[in-house]
């Protein structure tokens, strides 16, 4: 496994795109420390900043403390991307494959634009998970994108297709303007989710205040949502039984757009009845 | 050769490729999960006359499922891959769709796949949804109880149909005793089905008739009643009766190991001869000698 070890943190934001298994798999060491970085707007290089040891090949690890570096895992196709602490603004965005752990907190706009692969959260992440690139109106595409601590504010605006799940607390606007896919809240959800949202579902597992644009269409077992949870349960998310068996009231909307999406919630009464 | 109170005659049973899905079928309990696998593999006995070949490979535990609910697993056999994609949409969209609280998924993973969910979600008007989850697709397609879920597409796979014993007896009573008990056997090895009632077919067939138009029509050879009219009766002076236990599977070891089971049980339950059919060798690539069965399931 090749590890590159942050030195110290970087008094400006450190951009490293290209810093992924699939793209350093077959780099020697010295090809590595060679690849290029900005230092905000100062062009730098890989071994300026990184001590690189290790082998070479599917998986590669980043430690240190990374908050003030970005795009990391960005664009990555393939392979294992561990990075042992936090990490900073752009993490995992555009990702196409393969499997990205971080083992702290991430910046804003993780995983945005992302098309496939898995980027899991052990600590809390910040706004605009999985949402848009700047001047996009899709956001992520495919992939999975799993927060195991609290998420910020528009979580999955503008998602297209994918799944995003968050262990803690989502903040407002979740789903602003999302075309489909899935987004599951298992500790509470913000104000105002999927406003504008065309398709796609919000599941949230406690009360949420909606906009008066959702009409409640009914409450039921909804049978994808038991393949969602139990998948999101293998995977190591804090998802009860309770949530598995038990009924949501279905909420459609936005009735400003086609009102083809829906937000779920758990009906707790119903669930322990 | 002898097995047990049985003689087993050194013949054949000649099996041919037959495409074949596995159906998983789940719903809020097993009874309706059950009604479902019932329906859907009705009227599927022979493909000569039910364009399809179903039976209901065993009941799956909630664990087995992929929605943690009680499930049926199904296995439905066509003689083509096109033909094996319409049967599926007709008889999922007729007897899953239309059942209670149920939901249709794949049981077999494969890179060949046939459209089943895309054509069902049509049901929806408009207002189905589709859900991607670990690659696979899946149909949300609204219902008036509530919403039925479907994989878009099943993996298909080629099988082997036609894997048989035949069981002569003294009277049809004992007959029967040994063709059920070979059922009994055969239902315990996975990846098999009996598509015919309880396993078992008491109207064996040969291929063609006198009468034009007819693909099939009574095995009269194995017909004891037309002992003395038939000049090459097949059946013994003291066999009253005979049944056949007709196996399709998804590997030629499954239905193999079906056989050994069930010529095994019925030689020990009654039945005076053991047979198998087949077409000369003509047919199919497969022929499972009977022989080779006799030293028993496992044994060398």
């Amino acid at each position: 496994m090749l590890t590159l070890a942050l030195r110290e943190q970087p008094t400006v934001p450190l951009e490293t795109e290209g810093l992924t298994p699939d793209h350093l798999a077959t780099c020697r060491h010295d090809e590595v420390e060679s690849l290029t970085v900005w230092h905000g707007n100062r062009r730098a290089q890989v071994g300026d900043f990184f001590a690189v040891s290790g082998d070479s090949g599917e998986e590669l690890r980043v430690e240190g403390d990374l908050r003030r570096v970005k795009f990391l895992g960005a664009g990555m196709t393939a392979g294992r991307l561990t990075i042992a602490g936090d990490a900073g603004m752009h993490t995992g965005a555009g990702m196409r494959g393969g499997e990205l752990v971080v083992e702290g907190a991430v910046g804003d706009f993780a995983g945005v634009g992302m098309r496939g692969g898995r980027l899991i959260v052990e600590g809390s992440a910040g706004h605009h998970i999985g949402g848009a690139r700047q001047g996009e109106r899709a956001g992520m595409r495919g992939g999975e994108i799993f927060v195991h601590g609290d998420a910020g504010d528009q979580v999955g605006a503008g998602l297209r297709r994918g799944l995003i799940a968050v262990a803690g607390r989502v903040g407002d606007v979740a789903g602003l303007r999302m075309l489909a896919g899935t987004i599951v809240a298992l500790g509470g959800l913000g104000a105002r989710p999927g406003a504008g949202m065309r398709r796609g579902s919000i599941v949230a597992m406690s009360p949420v205040t909606l906009l008066p644009t959702f009409a409640l269409a009914s409450t039921y077992r909804p049978p994808f949502l038991r393949l969602y949870l139990r998948h999101l349960r293998a995977l190591g998310l804090p998802v009860t039984d309770e949530q598995i068996d038990g009924s949501y009231a279905r909420w459609s909307g936005d009735g400003v757009d086609l009102r083809r999406g829906e937000i779920l919630i758990l009906d707790s009464e119903r669930a322990l009845a | 050769m002898r097995l047990a109170d049985a003689e087993v005659v050194d013949t054949f049973a000649e099996a041919f490729p037959m495409w074949g899905a596995r159906i998983v079928i789940t719903a809020e309990s097993a009874g309706w999960a059950g009604e479902a696998a019932r329906s859907v593999t009705g009227f599927a006995t022979s493909v000569i006359g039910c364009k399809c070949e179903a039976g209901v490979e065993r009941v799956l535990d909630p664990a087995e499922t992929p929605d943690g609910r009680p499930g049926v697993s199904v296995l439905l056999f066509a003689p083509d891959r096109d033909g094996l994609a319409k049967r599926l949409v007709e008889r999922v969209g007729q007897s899953v769709l239309t059942c209670p609280t149920t939901a249709c998924f794949s049981g077999l993973e494969g890179e060949e796949t046939v459209d089943v969910g895309g054509q069902l979600r049509y049901f929806g008007d408009g207002y189905q949804a589709s859900k991607v989850l670990d690659g696979r697709r899946y149909w949300r397609v609204p219902v008036m109880e509530g919403e039925f879920l479907v994989q878009e597409r099943f993996a298909v796979a080629e099988g082997v149909a036609g894997g048989n014993i035949i069981m002569l007896g003294r009277d049809s009573a004992s007959a029967l005793r040994a063709a059920e008990a070979a059922a009994a056997a055969m239902r315990t090895v996975r990846e098999v089905i009996l598509p015919f009632p309880g396993g078992i077919a008491r109207s064996g067939s040969k291929v063609g008739s006198r009468y034009s138009g007819l693909m099939a029509s009574t095995n009269d050879v194995l017909c004891p009643t037309l002992r003395a009219q038939v000049a090459n009766s097949a059946v013994p002076p003291d066999v009253g009766s005979v049944f056949e236990i007709v196996i399709d599977g998804l590997t030629l070891e499954a239905v193999t190991e079906a056989m050994a089971r069930g010529l095994h049980a019925a030689a020990r339950s009654g039945a005076s001869q053991v047979t198998a059919g087949n077409y000369g060798g003509n047919l199919g690539p497969h022929h499972i000698a009977l022989k080779d069965l006799v030293p028993g399931p496992g044994e060398d």
